[in-house]
């Protein structure tokens, strides 16, 4: 028998739950930093090959864009780190409740975007 | 003859443990690289070549980036896994990320022990 479910393939009709937001953006921003590993490298070696190395590397940073694009990778390490965190609670069995497990992923979302925010600041 | 595919999801709770050990290890390295810079004042670029010159920075850090490449090796395969169905291009992209991983751990050597 085929039941007549309902599909919602169409992305723009998939509404997620706070969890699953947390899940794919903890995948997205996964796949950013891997994909920016290249260019936070570059930019260490730079700042530590020579005094004129770390000044271009200091003004390389200091270009608005280039704060911009730091901003957004901070803030993929800080939503990987503590969605990372809200992982391991859950593998040891905390908060695997449905009300808890809401509770714990729009904490991780919250969290994540005000320590960008103040690091954000401090940064600009 | 038992055919095997060469791709696919065999490893299980190895890579499970692998992908949590790691990022614990990232975890907390994040923690005491963050104590470090706001104790440490850099002001220019002789404060920052001394503070990597410390043999504690050097091998603290290079177990986290070697940590971060595993960790980034087992993520990326997930990703690869899900979304990438033929067998071929799912090889070669594999090997292209592991080609680059490894670059990145011997680069990451040079860097931290070439000041």
């Amino acid at each position: 028998m085929v039941k007549p479910r309902p599909k919602y393939l169409n992305l723009f009709q998939i509404r997620l739950p706070v969890p699953g937001w947390v899940s794919i953006l903890h995948r997205a921003s996964g796949a950013v930093l891997f994909l920016l590993l290249p260019l936070i490298l570059y930019l260490f070696q730079l700042s530590l090959d020579s005094a004129p190395g770390f000044d271009a590397m200091k003004g390389a940073l200091g270009h608005p864009l280039m704060k911009l694009v730091l901003i957004g990778l901070l803030w993929a390490y800080l939503h990987h780190l503590c969605a990372g965190i809200r992982h391991l609670a859950l593998d040891l069995d905390y908060g695997t409740e449905l009300p808890a497990a809401r509770a714990s992923a729009r904490a991780v979302l919250v969290v994540s975007l005000a320590l960008t925010l103040v690091a954000g600041v401090w940064l600009w | 003859m038992v055919r095997r595919e060469v791709v696919g999801a065999r490893y299980g709770v190895r890579d499970w443990l692998a992908q949590r050990v790691t990022a614990v290890v990232m975890a907390v390295y994040t923690l005491l690289v963050l104590a470090v810079f706001v104790s440490v004042p850099v002001v220019d670029y002789w404060h920052w070549k001394s503070l990597w010159e410390l043999a504690v920075m050097r091998y603290a850090t290079v177990l986290f980036l070697l940590s971060l490449y595993l960790h980034a090796w087992i993520g990326v395969r997930n990703i690869f896994m899900d979304y990438i169905q033929d067998p071929g291009l799912r090889l070669t992209l594999y090997t292209i990320v592991i080609a680059a991983l490894m670059s990145y751990a011997v680069w990451s050597v040079q860097i931290l022990w070439g000041v």
